[in-house]
Formats: C-alpha cells, sequence, structure tokens
C-alpha cells in the first residue's frame, strides 16, 4: 500500500463513514423505539396512558402495574407450566437429536445417507400439512388439554422441526476426530459408551446452541399451546398472554407489564449467553 | 477415496481393521440410535401427511363420520372466493415482506460490518427485535397501532402529520403487518453478518490494486461470495412468511373484511372454528403444493445467479 492510495480516499471516507454512522444510529433508534414504548406503557396508569396531549414519559411511575397484572391472571402458574415443558422438551429432543446425529456422523450402516436426505427434506414441510391428523390423533388418545402432545414429539428426535437440530450436531460431530472413538473402540468400549463419555464432552457449544434454540422455540410456541390446551391452569405463558390481551383490551399499562414480563427472560438469556446465539445462528444459516 | 468429505463416513487404515467382524454389530448400533429419528419421521410427518391428504379426500365435520367425495373439497376450493383472498393476501405479504427483510438485512449488516469499534453493539440492537416472543410482539404491536393512543399516531399527531387507521382498516392492515415483520429482520442481519466473515480479504485488495473503488468491491467480491446466504435468507423467509398464522389470530382476527385472512388462519378457522376437518386439509394439501412448488422454483431459479466456489470438496 502506498501511501497515495491511503491519502487520497480519506476525506471521502470520513465524511462517508459520518453518513453510515447516522444512518446506523437512526435505525438503531427505529429498532428500540417500541422497546421504549413498551417499557413507558408499562409503568404508567390507565389515566396517565389515555391523556392528550400524551405524556411521554411515565409520572408517577406506576409499578403496581407488575403485581396487578401478574395477579389478574394466574401467571405464576403459567410460568409453572411453561418450565415443566420446557423440561422435557429441551431434554427430549437435545437427547434423541444428539443420539440420531451420533449415528448419521460416526457409525456405518446400509442406508444411512438416504435415510438423513429423507429426513432432511422434513424441514421444508409446512407445519399445515401434518397439523389436522396430528390434532385428531391426540384426541382420538385422550391427550387433548394435557402437555403430551407438546412435549412427546421431541422426543423422537424433535419431530419436524427437530430435524434441523439433528444437522446441527451432525455437522458438529464431523469436525471431532475420529481417532478418538477408535481408541476407546479398541479399549472395548461400545458405541454408547463412545457417545455419552466422549463425544457428547465434547460438544458443549453445540448443546447449548441447541439448548437455547429449543428454550426459544417452546417460550414462543403460540399455535401448539393454542390447539391442544384448553383449561386455564394448563396454559403456557404465551398462550396466558394472548389470553389476557383478549380479556383486558384496552387496559394497555397491565398488558405491557405482562408482555414485558414474558420478553425479559429471553433477553436476559441472550446477554448472558451472546456468544452461542451468534455462534448458532452462524451454523444455521452458514452451514446449511 | 481421497479425502474424506464431510458426507462420507469416518474412515481409514485404522479402521479397516475392526469392520469386518464388527461391522454388523456397528450397523445395528446405528439403526438402533436414529432409531428415535425414523420413528418420530414415520408417527409425526409421513404418517399425518398420507392421513391428511385421505382426510382431504372426505367430507367430515368433528363428532361425524367420514365420507369419501373424492376431489370434491379441492373442486370446491376453486368456488371458494375466501381461498382466493387468503392466498393473495398472503402472496401480498410475503412478496412486500421477504424482500424488504432481505433488503434491510443485507444493507444493516453491511454497515454493521464497516468495522466499528463497537460492532458487537450494533448487532446486539438490531437482533434484539427478533427476541421478542411472537405473543408478546403481537400484543406490544396492538398498542404501537392503536389510533388514539398508539406509539405510531402519537408520534404523528405530535409533528402534525396525518395519522392512520393501521391495522384497523381495509387498507393499510397488511402494510402496517409488513412494517412489524420488517422490525424483526435482525435474523437475516447476523446471517448475512457470518456470511460478510467468510469472504477473502486478499479479493478486495486486487479489486484496489485493479484500480476498483468500493462498488467494485461491492459488485465484484461481496455480492458474489453473499449469494448462497441470499439464497438461504429467500428460501428460508419466503417459507415461513408463507406460513404466518399469530398476527391474523392475534392482532386482527383476519379482518377488517378479511384484509389480513391469511393462509393458515383461513386453514385454522376452516378446521377448529367450523371443524371442517376434510376441507381444511385439501386447503393444507394445496398448501404443501404451493410451497413445494416455490421452493423448486427457486432453486431451479437460483443457478443462473447464486455463486458457489468452485474446488469446494464439501
Amino acid at each position: 500500500m502506498s501511501a497515495a492510495t491511503q491519502s487520497r480516499p480519506a476525506r471521502g471516507l470520513r465524511v462517508s463513514r459520518g453518513v453510515m454512522f447516522l444512518v446506523l444510529a437512526l435505525g438503531a433508534l427505529a429498532m428500540l423505539a417500541p422497546f421504549a414504548w413498551l417499557i413507558r406503557s408499562a409503568l404508567m396508569t390507565d389515566a396517565q396512558i389515555f391523556i392528550n396531549p400524551p405524556q411521554w414519559f411515565p409520572n408517577p411511575v406506576a409499578w403496581e402495574n407488575f403485581p396487578d397484572a401478574l395477579t389478574a391472571q394466574p401467571f405464576a402458574r403459567y410460568f409453572l407450566n411453561t418450565m415443566i415443558i420446557e423440561a422435557v422438551v429441551v431434554t427430549g429432543t437435545v437427547l434423541t437429536c444428539s443420539l440420531t446425529a451420533f449415528s448419521f456422523a460416526r457409525l456405518r450402516w446400509r442406508g444411512r445417507n438416504l435415510v438423513f436426505g429423507v429426513l432432511l427434506t422434513g424441514v421444508m414441510l409446512p407445519y399445515a400439512v401434518t397439523l389436522i391428523p396430528t390434532f385428531v390423533g391426540w384426541a382420538a388418545l385422550g391427550a387433548l388439554d394435557t402437555f403430551i402432545p407438546l412435549t412427546v414429539p421431541a422426543w423422537f428426535a424433535g419431530a419436524g422441526g427437530g430435524v434441523f437440530n439433528i444437522f446441527l450436531f451432525r455437522q458438529f460431530f464431523l469436525t471431532i476426530p475420529y481417532e478418538m472413538d477408535e481408541a476407546a473402540y479398541i479399549d472395548g468400549a461400545n458405541p454408547w459408551q463412545v457417545f455419552i463419555s466422549i463425544v457428547m464432552p465434547l460438544s458443549k457449544p453445540v448443546i447449548v446452541v441447541v439448548v437455547i434454540f429449543t428454550f426459544i422455540g417452546v417460550w414462543n410456541d403460540f399455535l401448539g399451546p393454542l390447539l391442544y390446551l384448553s383449561s386455564s391452569e394448563n396454559f403456557t405463558l404465551a398462550l396466558g398472554l394472548a389470553t389476557f390481551q383478549s380479556a383486558y383490551t384496552a387496559q394497555w399499562g397491565l398488558l405491557m407489564a405482562a408482555s414485558l414480563v414474558v420478553i425479559l427472560p429471553i433477553v436476559l438469556l441472550f446477554f448472558v449467553l451472546q456468544r452461542y446465539f451468534v455462534e448458532g445462528v452462524t451454523l444455521t444459516g452458514i452451514k446449511g | 477415496m481421497s479425502g474424506v468429505s464431510a458426507e462420507a463416513a469416518p474412515n481409514g487404515a485404522g479402521r479397516r481393521g475392526r469392520r469386518g467382524n464388527t461391522g454388523r454389530a456397528e450397523a445395528r448400533w446405528g439403526v438402533l440410535f436414529a432409531m428415535p429419528a425414523i420413528l418420530g419421521f414415520v408417527i409425526f410427518t409421513i404418517g399425518p401427511m398420507i392421513a391428511s391428504f385421505i382426510l382431504s379426500l372426505t367430507d367430515w365435520t368433528v363428532g361425524g363420520t367420514p365420507a369419501f367425495i373424492g376431489i370434491d373439497n379441492y373442486v370446491a376450493l376453486t368456488q371458494d372466493k375466501l381461498f382466493w383472498k387468503s392466498l393473495g393476501v398472503t402472496t401480498y405479504y410475503t412478496l412486500a415482506a421477504v424482500p424488504l427483510a432481505l433488503l434491510v438485512g443485507f444493507v444493516v449488516a453491511l454497515l454493521v460490518n464497516a468495522g466499528w469499534r463497537l460492532q458487537s453493539l450494533w448487532r446486539t440492537v438490531y437482533y434484539l427485535p427478533t427476541l421478542v416472543p411472537a405473543v408478546a410482539s403481537a400484543v406490544l404491536w396492538i398498542w404501537i397501532f392503536n389510533p388514539d393512543s398508539g406509539l405510531f399516531n402519537s408520534v404523528l399527531r405530535a409533528v402534525g402529520l396525518p395519522t392512520s387507521n393501521w391495522i384497523y382498516s381495509e387498507s393499510t392492515a397488511v402494510p402496517s403487518l409488513i412494517i412489524m415483520s420488517t422490525w424483526g429482520f435482525g435474523n437475516a442481519m447476523v446471517i448475512f453478518l457470518a456470511g460478510l466473515q467468510g469472504v477473502p480479504r486478499q479479493l478486495y485488495e486486487a479489486v484496489a490494486l485493479d484500480g476498483g473503488g468500493a462498488w467494485s468491491k461491492f459488485r465484484h467480491v461481496t455480492l458474489p461470495f453473499m449469494t448462497p446466504v441470499i439464497f438461504y435468507n429467500l428460501v428460508t423467509g419466503v417459507i415461513g412468511t408463507f406460513q404466518v398464522f399469530n398476527q391474523a389470530y392475534i392482532m386482527t382476527s383476519g379482518g377488517p373484511n378479511n384484509a389480513t385472512l391469511f393462509y393458515i388462519y383461513y386453514l385454522y378457522t376452516k378446521a377448529f372454528t367450523d371443524s371442517e376437518m376434510g376441507y381444511a386439509s385439501a386447503l393444507a394439501w394445496v398448501l404443501f403444493v404451493i410451497v413445494l412448488v416455490i421452493t423448486a422454483l427457486l432453486f431451479r431459479n437460483a443457478r443462473s445467479w447464486v455463486y458457489y466456489e468452485t474446488g469446494d470438496t464439501r
């Protein structure tokens, strides 16, 4: 690089970087505005909210919205229900998807690649095409209004969307040197032992990624609980918030407080595990 | 057998030794371990798919017995104004929301990637909206769109601009939902950002040596290298957007005057409000074929513009 090529575009560069910064900052403001509106409204009484001209900042702050909202409907119960489903689904997904992926990545059997290819086509499948018979099936088994339809599929390698997790695990497993398995087999280990005591302990990054995205998937799921859960004491947070919205249509302070409570855990999770999030999105996006 | 590729099984000299006597055992373990996925695929994917096709050939209201009616449901679909309406609404939404999210996501990814000291801060801010759970997002945006005291109209009124009825008026309902969906472009952006890290630096230097400026660098290096990522975001975006449901259910109930009657929402009301399981199954299969055709067309079309590095053994 000669000095000439470096100094020539300097001024133009500085101006264009200024413009870029401005665009980024304005964009960021637009991204954050709904959050600001959410927090502001969550801290206001109805009287403050509907005042004209609008009051932009809550004064006084209506902290009571939080206890009021969370006791207006049994949100603690919804939270508990959500966490029970989370625990069963996340465990099942991680266990069965990784086991399957281990088979596809490190064990050799006839038809393996064909089966893997067929499974992968499931990613493209619109969920609507399996929705009705699945519902009818669970209804026939008397499983409506239980957590069974929401949790059992996860134990079959996630079923449907879970194929993606198999793909992630497999991609990661392929990067672990096979010599490690080899050595264990020579020592008389069987594939299960290799899987559980060699491959899995080396796969923490991908496990965390799958845990995070499965957790978020369950937390956000609305259609599943809407279809399968009918009595209020079985509701999840997502479903509870939706019914809260239709019951308290105009009480925006309470609604925003409840929404904030539903959003916050995911945002906190993101800040704690940010590194894995980025890794996960990268894994899913680029290697696909 | 040169190059142990990602697709091939791990193989090598040391492995050959145990293949003879334990190969069959290995295969047994392999099938056993893959069983959860195989069973899951049969029980929760293939089985229901076949069942839904059979159901689509019946007239079945929950509580009654299914009556075989051949392709009558499909014939009825062609006469169903709401079916065409829902198809139109969904197409309109997809054609606007997906390109918009891709374009904004790509531009912002380029901006964020321009070597700022606080790059991860920018990335976080733009990614944040995608973390908001769909239901919470819907509830929040109903309030933002509120014609009386919502964020948008409050701001518009404060600066003296005309207000809008947003999701409450037939002509602005879908555009409003497109604005809302664009708020979540962060997912596409993060994938673009990751893709940008894979563009070889030395190619930029090569362009610079040839006297090329920022535009040629973008046009001849960045863009070609990003086409696979653009394609990925396009395919997943179209498939996902074609299946929107939550906004219609929570925010608009398909209204006003069916302006937001998204396809899956229409299917849902047919199946679970009207209990017309046979007809709804026909709707599901039509959607399946549509998504299949769109995906196939996208992949076909991809050959002409998606650039894959040659010599990449993976």
